[in-house]
């Protein structure tokens, strides 16, 4: 390992001279261009960056950042993953997937990485569909949704990606908009200072087969009315006048308010990110959805005082070999009764 | 306790044999395994030579003392060479009418036979589905029958210590030991040294168990119920240090000095299954060797995260058996199309699907070598005896490092569970491993190969200007760029191929044991080495002209093997499957070979083989 100071990385840097290949328009763009904008601002040496995909249109996106990339198979990303950082704590691993990738075929490991909070950053590119197989309902389809593989609408019910991660405990999990670029940013690097499992769901549209999947959060108007931005320590407030909120009710619900007539934002519910417990989280993910109440962004949940796994597990071997002494081959092979035949 | 040790000099007559098997059969609670291994060990360390068959049910606890509740475990000892466990037995420990029933069949004429007499009551034998008591009925006749009260003498022995029925009941497996011990003159030594260690936490349970063995030995002594104590001197193995050593036991040791010899950290992604969990288990306490082990979720992600170790630079590995096998498939593609270094291992089992999980079967084979979408060659290998799962598991590690390409190790039920001695090596007896991390930017591409090899390079991640993307899609040779073109891709498949096939170039030409030509060429493969040896010594022994090819490598297979197969007038390949390696040798040499196949989750006897080869031959 060379210590010499390197000049500064730019996107530049992170860039590929591989011929992209999403389709003009995709909402994967935005994505990368974020991406390749705040890896330089992370200190980290390109080097230590390992992209790990699985298979679907996002999953491309290895192929694209001039970092160590591994593009899998469906829906193993996470397990590939979780195997690189174990073996390798020292490294920076991403994994890129998508709403079939990591939800359908690879819900399994998704799970699991976030229960055992590996230090492992998850950018999920949740477009409500299979881009890639050409447009069937995917496990984020809206319920009687028209796809190609249901012509008399999906009998499925959706799944929401951010409770899912925040009731396998992920310890840090947020959500993020392809079209809100700064925010997304934002959000990219708050996931990135987080050391445990980060969970990121950035809602992406799919101009093909699901064109304006998101649009009744990203049209200019229902910004501001239908979109709810967490922010640690500040009362969830919304509307273009900033004139709604969010109350406790006393059932332990909550409810959407109009400020004024009595009702002020000290009346609100102050968002903790930081909390160890992953109720409140879960239950402003609940929000999305319900009649009446705005679809929060930003980190929902932060909360850091988990070790992660690679750690873990490594520790446990320092401590063995403090306790035992380092690995001798030939005490391990002649170990237990062993008798010498002359 | 002194006198514990002892083996005092007896009345009775003692008589001097080459060999016996003895088997004990009991309840899958009743410490049967537990029982024979001690015995295993107590005669390796004395120096014979050993073959084991542990034989137990898949069920934890099947109802007790019914019929698919028995476990048994078997050992064949001798002061000459041992290649099988027997296929009769001289002495058989039955614990209850179940375990006679199921067992009984398998003990030679005038054979020992120590059954618990205290469990043939009305409703052990019912739950064995007897109507008449064997022991009451003459149809044990033509052999030694000790009715032993196992039960009562245990309690009464355990009596001051203040343990309750059932707990003085769990002692009375070491009774029966300690009857056996006095049976074959063997010290008991080496088990009180395994009852001190294994309880040592439980000071009560030291002494009951200790007593239990002591009181078996001494019952023996006082009551001269043999008449007869036999003794079967130490066997000349080659000279060297010695331990007994499971097939399971030897893979996990295997791969840890494989790391050591590459200087690399030892990744296992494994998720339990039988009979491969034991390689998890073993692996587990060796992290003082920097050993990590991973229980994945399933069987999916301990590929895929091993494949992960393996791009990131550990010697990885993969356990299970033949369902996992067929679950980590399309990983086992992945690591094909990424040329990743990595040793997957299937400790084969009956099948098809859940099958006999605890019963052999080498029906794996075809799933190894073929068992992929597309064109993915994948080299294999197989291991012959509890003792070379070692030698198999570093030549795996060696060529997966070597060649950047995953390797199959193919163990299986049989291996797995039983043992052997085994010569301990030392470290300059076990081949070199050399890892080459590309480090020069210069000129670097992730698929340049070497040109003997035409492995890739290893560049891994942290290695500041190797910076590039690999994946499952179909790739330009030396960019590794993306390409779908139809001549690149026939030329990437042809790559794949030869890599594997260049495998060859490092591999010994294999000669065959026994007759160099002659009348018959056994081939093998796996665990059937032990049994075929034994029966082509005896065959030979009669004056008949065979030579016997067992396969280590069975892709690539030797260069020489096509000469060899020409040598013979007939082919015989015994194989516990359908005939999978017979396809493979019909369709690779057109060699009109025949098989003997037995799918009974069993080992072969040598009555089988002999059988069989002597309708080969015509004789």
């Amino acid at each position: 390992m060379t210590t010499t100071a390197l000049p500064p990385l730019t996107k530049k840097d992170f860039q590929t001279d591989q011929e992209v290949r999403w389709c003009p328009g995709c909402g994967d763009y935005a994505i990368l261009a974020a991406v390749q904008s705040v890896f330089p601002e992370l200190g980290i040496p390109r080097e230590n960056f390992v992209i790990v995909s699985g298979i679907g249109c996002s999953s491309r996106f290895p192929y694209y950042m001039h970092t160590f990339g591994f593009h899998t198979i469906h829906g193993r990303a996470p397990a590939v993953a979780t195997g690189i950082k174990a073996n390798r704590p020292d490294l920076e691993v991403w994994v890129v997937t998508g709403d079939g990738d990591a939800l359908s075929i690879g819900g399994n490991h998704t799970m699991h990485m976030l229960r055992r909070n590996v230090g492992i950053k998850v950018l999920l590119f949740n477009n409500r569909i299979y881009g890639l197989t050409k447009g069937q309902y995917s496990p984020t389809s809206e319920f009687n949704k028209i796809t190609k593989s249901t012509p008399f609408g999906s009998p499925d019910r959706p799944f929401n990606p951010v409770s899912l991660a925040i009731g396998a405990e992920a310890t840090f999990v947020a959500r993020s908009v392809d079209v809100f670029q700064s925010h997304l940013k934002d959000t990219l690097k708050a996931a990135a200072a987080h050391h445990g499992s980060a969970f990121v769901e950035i809602l992406q549209n799919c101009n093909i087969f699901n064109d304006g999947a998101w649009t009744t959060l990203t049209e200019k108007e229902a910004r501001s009315e239908q979109v709810l931005q967490l922010e640690h320590g500040k009362p969830l407030v919304y509307g273009r006048n900033r004139d709604k909120g969010i109350r406790r009710k006393l059932d332990g619900d909550i409810e959407v308010v109009q400020l004024g007539n009595g009702i002020s934002e000290s009346d609100l519910v102050l968002h903790d990110a930081h909390h160890p417990r992953p109720s409140y989280a879960f239950l402003l993910s609940h929000m999305e959805g319900r009649p009446g109440f705005p679809t929060p962004v930003g980190v929902f949940r932060a909360w850091d005082d988990l070790p992660r796994y690679e750690d873990v597990i490594n520790e446990q071997v320092r401590q063995v070999i403090q306790k035992k002494g380092p690995g001798d081959l030939t005490k391990l092979l002649r170990a237990g009764d062993t008798w010498e035949v002359k | 306790m002194s006198t514990l040790m002892e083996v005092p000099a007896s009345k009775t007559k003692r008589e001097v044999l080459d060999q016996a098997v003895i088997r004990f059969a009991g309840d899958s609670g009743d410490g049967m395994q537990v029982t024979g291994n001690q015995f295993t060990n107590t005669v390796a360390l004395y120096g014979n030579d050993i073959a084991t068959f542990p034989d137990y049910p898949a069920e934890i606890r099947a109802p007790a003392g019914t019929l698919p509740g028995v476990s048994g475990f078997q050992l064949h000892f001798s002061s000459g060479e041992v290649h099988t466990p027997g296929d009769s037995v001289d002495v058989l420990i039955a614990m209850n009418p179940a375990a006679l029933k199921v067992n009984v069949t398998d003990l030679k004429p005038n054979g020992i036979l120590i059954v618990n007499s205290d469990s043939f009551e009305e409703s052990d034998l019912r739950k064995a589905k007897l109507t008449v008591n064997p022991l009451e009925d003459h149809s044990l006749d033509k052999f030694r029958v000790f009715p032993v009260e196992l039960q009562r003498l245990t309690r009464v022995a355990l009596q001051h210590l203040g343990l309750d029925a059932k707990a003085s009941d769990r002692c009375k497996n070491f009774f029966a030991l300690g009857m056996c011990y006095w049976l074959y003159n063997r010290s008991m030594e080496p088990t009180v040294r395994w009852i001190e260690d294994k309880f040592k936490k439980k000071p009560l349970l030291v002494e009951a168990n200790k007593l239990a063995l002591k009181a078996g030995y001494s019952y023996c002594e006082a009551t001269e119920a043999f008449q007869i104590s036999y003794e079967i001197p130490p066997a000349q193995l080659s000279p060297g240090l010695y331990r007994n050593l499971s097939g399971n036991q030897a893979l996990a040791m295997g791969f840890v000095t494989a790391a050591q010899k590459a200087g690399l950290k030892l990744f296992l992604g494994s998720y339990p299954i039988t009979p491969a969990s034991d390689i998890l288990h073993e692996l587990s306490q060796y992290k003082n060797f920097g050993v990590l082990t991973f229980q994945a979720e399933d069987e999916i992600a301990s590929i895929t995260s091993a494949i992960g170790a393996a791009y990131s630079g550990a010697l990885a590995i993969t356990t299970t058996s033949g369902p996992g096998m067929a679950l980590k498939t399309e990983a086992l593609g992945l690591a094909v199309a990424t040329e990743l270094p990595l040793v997957i291992c299937d400790i084969q089992r009956g099948g098809p699907s859940t099958g006999l999980p605890t019963k052999t079967e080498q029906a794996d084979l075809l799933q190894a070598l073929f068992g992929r979408n597309s064109e993915a060659p994948i080299p294999v290998l197989a291991a012959a005896t509890p003792g070379d799962c070692f030698w198999i598991a570093v030549e795996a590690s060696r060529i997966a490092i070597k060649y950047m390409v995953p390797v199959i190790v193919l163990s299986d039920g049989y291996l797995a569970n039983g043992a052997e001695p085994w010569r301990i090596p030392n470290w300059d007896e076990i081949p070199a491993i050399d890892v080459k991390f590309a480090t020069n930017p210069e000129g670097f591409q992730p698929y340049k190969r070497d040109p003997q090899t035409l492995a890739r390079p290893w560049a891994v991640p942290g290695t500041r200007g190797l910076e590039h993307r690999i994946g499952g899609l179909e790739k330009q040779d030396v960019t590794g760029n993306i390409n779908y073109e139809p001549l690149n891709h026939e030329n990437m498949v042809r790559i794949r191929a030869a890599k594997v096939e260049a495998i060859v170039q490092d591999i010994p030409n294999q000669l065959p044991n026994g007759d160099p030509e002659g009348d018959l060429l056994i081939v093998s493969w796996g665990s059937t080495y032990g049994a075929i040896t034994q029966a082509v010594s005896g065959q030979r022994a009669k004056g008949r002209k065979i030579g016997h090819l067992h396969l280590r490598y069975l892709h690539p297979l030797p260069g020489n093997i096509g000469d060899i197969l020409k040598r013979y007038k007939k082919v015989l390949v015994p194989e516990l499957n359908m005939g999978q390696l017979l396809w493979i040798l019909r369709a690779k040499f057109l060699v009109n070979a025949v098989g003997l196949n037995k799918i009974q989750g069993r080992p072969f006897k040598q009555s089988e083989l002999d059988q069989k080869i002597e309708e080969v031959l015509g004789l």
